[in-house]
């Protein structure tokens, strides 16, 4: 055993600097884009009251999903006792807390009225799913910050345990919660199936842990620290159970539609016929996001190649993006069918024809920005605060 | 604590020099002051609107539930005096369509209250139209998502946004299993008096709820239903559910009748016949 030294981030700083500015100008335009948006009001954009909910929140779910993956790392080191893992946990709590910060953030743009922000956090119909989420996420930075908080000073580290608890549960629940606003929707037929919140929890392990490889491996880079061999093979193998598991629940929603008769149209919809929402399935999903990724993280010719590991965890991350786009996307595309057994053959509002949408740039600008404001968050705190240590390197170089 | 507070308050000038313990006790006592300030000023308002509501004159009550029968055999094919009723009545004409928005686009964004279907049975080729609005359930999806409460059901069955609340958040949208719901996509400069609208917001049929508000008396009708009847259909029929009297009520014991979607149980306030 040696003892751990946590960090601040330094590195050259003409790197960090231009870095941080680089971002900044992601997050302006995305502020801008968004300003645009409420300016003018959401017919600048190209959702309508068809595609009511348009890619800034594909980007703003994702985040969201990824931000209560993001933790796993911590809750392996905290709640299942990894010791591989316990040195990231307070990387892995910035990290989520930034995640979740950047997709609220998208959220919170994309509202008709954001201005009315207070309304929603003082007005609660607890009967709405949405509702709870507001109290979860709201939680969830409490949690976290304070679960970080006890892995960081250590005159209250004795709460470091129940508080490592506490983040995995509300992690848990914040997912189904997020997964059950899908579920709630009776009406749509891609979305009312009970397999999506524990496949939204599944989907948060993998690409939580996508991002957070994705961000350890860009700050050691940063800041030319080491990580070890086995550290890695660790997480990437990891992320290898959980791109298998996100495949699994894929093919059971998919395989379970396909039996019904009345949902087959649906997967097939998803699967052949959709347009844009199958070449996401296949190359993007299927291929892109776990295929590939599966092959880099287990063929023996990748063991060693760092490269590997990053493409693959990128890989991840486009894959669930794009599966992200065509649930949401495609799911509202999709119409529903109010008379079963009968063809639409007039209606100005599109009964029985598939919705189309195009996102514009402001849209895709403001969920760009949400990704890069957590990564600027997580870039400052981690230049402010110990939470990377020196060396992740299997040994350590010295004793002390 | 307070007589300590009001003997500083009383000595003027040496209040100032109170002893660190005395300090204390008079922020402790401002703060709990704020506090209780604060809360008065967030609850009061809620309960003077409560009050507001209870003492009004028509009082909106469950002794009513408003529904509609619309009997698709006489609605016609190319009619739409319905649409337009409702466009002029709550003032959807109004909003016009921004100069850089394309035709298609807009045709999408655009408010609509009620529209009509044409359908045709894929067994026997019948053909069958049809005005859908908002179906007033009983248990309307659109409530339940909401997450401030601005969707919500009137006591007398009318399911309406309150469009102070809403945050436009469009989850009611992807909840309404009939595509009730149209969101408010642009800066609205011109809008009728008795319904009001915003940019951002939710908005959808509310029954011509002004109309039953304002009613001094007698029958009671929507614009859509005026409309229908003065093209001659008399194809759609308003009234009151639970009046056992009514035409409504009548005509709904008379006949076999259905709700679209029945199957997902939200017992709707706007049946169909001959479907």
């Amino acid at each position: 055993m040696y003892r751990l030294h946590y960090r601040e981030l330094w590195c050259d700083p003409r790197r960090y600097w231009f870095g941080l500015g680089a971002m900044a100008g992601v997050v302006l335009i995305g502020l801008l884009s968004a300003f645009y948006m409420e300016h003018n009001g959401h017919w600048v954009t190209g959702m309508t009251n068809h595609v009511v909910w348009g890619i800034p929140h594909v980007f703003a779910i994702f985040l969201i999903v990824a931000a209560s993956g993001a933790l796993n790392v911590a809750s392996i080191g905290s709640v299942f006792g990894g010791p591989m893992y316990k040195p990231l946990g307070r990387f892995s709590a910035l990290l989520a807390i930034g995640l979740l910060a950047g997709g609220l953030m998208v959220l919170l743009l994309d509202l008709g009225r954001p201005d009315r922000l207070i309304v929603a956090m003082t007005t609660y119909n607890f009967k709405s799913i949405f509702a709870w989420n507001i109290i979860l996420y709201t939680g969830f930075f409490a949690i976290v910050g304070a679960y970080l908080w006890s892995m960081m000073d250590r005159s209250v580290n004795h709460y470091y345990k129940p508080l490592g608890f506490a983040a995995f549960f509300w992690r848990l629940i914040l997912t189904t919660g997020t997964g059950s606003i899908f579920g709630f929707l009776v009406a749509r037929e891609a979305y009312d199936a009970a397999i999506l919140a524990p496949m939204f929890i599944v989907m948060s392990f993998a690409y939580g842990l996508a991002f957070f490889i994705v961000a350890l491996m860009a700050a050691y880079w940063w800041a030319e620290r080491s990580i070890g061999d086995l550290r890695i093979a660790k997480l990437k193998n990891l992320l290898g159970v959980f791109i298998g598991g996100v495949f699994y629940f894929v093919a059971v929603y998919h395989l379970t539609n396909l039996y019904a008769a009345r949902h087959a149209d649906l997967s097939s919809f998803f699967l052949v016929s959709g347009g844009i929402y199958p070449l996401l399935f296949w190359f993007g999903y299927l291929i892109l996001g776990t295929i590939v990724p599966l092959f880099l993280i287990y063929s023996p010719a990748f063991e060693k190649s760092r490269t590997a590991v990053l493409v693959a965890a990128v890989g991840t991350l486009i894959g669930g993006f794009a599966l992200i786009y065509i649930l949401l996307i495609g799911g509202q595309a999709y119409p529903m069918n109010l008379f079963p057994g009968k063809d639409v053959l007039e209606s100005s509002m599109m009964d029985g024809q598939i919705a189309r949408y195009v996102p514009t740039f402001a849209e895709f600008a403001l969920g760009v920005a949400g990704v890069t404001v957590s990564m600027m968050m997580v870039a400052i705190a981690s230049r402010m605060l110990k939470v990377l240590p020196d060396t992740l390197e299997d040994e350590a170089p010295a004793k002390s | 604590m307070s007589d300590d507070l009001n003997k500083s308050s009383a000595h003027g000038v040496d209040s100032v020099c109170v002893e660190p313990a005395l300090e204390q006790q008079q922020r402790r006592a401002f703060l709990r002051n704020t506090v209780i300030a604060a809360g008065a000023a967030v609850v009061a308002p809620g309960l003077l609107i409560t009050v507001a509501k209870a003492t009004g004159s028509g009082d909106v009550t469950s002794n009513q539930r408003w529904g509609m029968l619309i009997d698709t055999d006489k609605c016609a094919s190319g009619c739409t005096a319905c649409v337009e009723a409702c466009e002029t009545e709550n003032g959807i004409d109004l909003v016009v369509q921004p100069k850089r928005n394309p035709d298609h686009l807009w045709e999408q964004q655009r408010p609509q209250w009620i529209r009509k279907v044409k359908l045709q049975d894929q067994q026997t080729g019948v053909v069958t139209n049809l005005p859908i609005m908002c179906q007033h359930c009983e248990k309307p999806p659109c409530c339940d998502v909401c997450p401030t409460g601005a969707s919500f059901k009137r006591a007398d069955g009318i399911v309406m946004v309150d469009r102070h609340i809403c945050i436009g958040c469009r989850y009611c949208m992807m909840a309404c299993p009939y595509k009730a719901r149209s969101f408010i996509h642009q800066h609205v400069a011109e809008q009728r008096s008795h319904a009001p609208r915003g940019i951002g917001c939710v908005e959808s049929c509310n029954l011509c709820a002004h109309r039953i508000d304002r009613d001094q008396g007698g029958e009671v009708t929507t614009a859509c239903q005026d409309a229908c009847a003065a093209a001659g259909h008399h194809a759609i029929l308003f009234g009151d559910l639970k009046d056992p009297e009514s035409a409504l009520a009548k005509a709904l014991a008379e006949q076999t009748s259905r709700q679209i979607r029945a199957d997902l149980e939200l017992n709707t306030g706007v049946r169909y016949t001959n479907i």
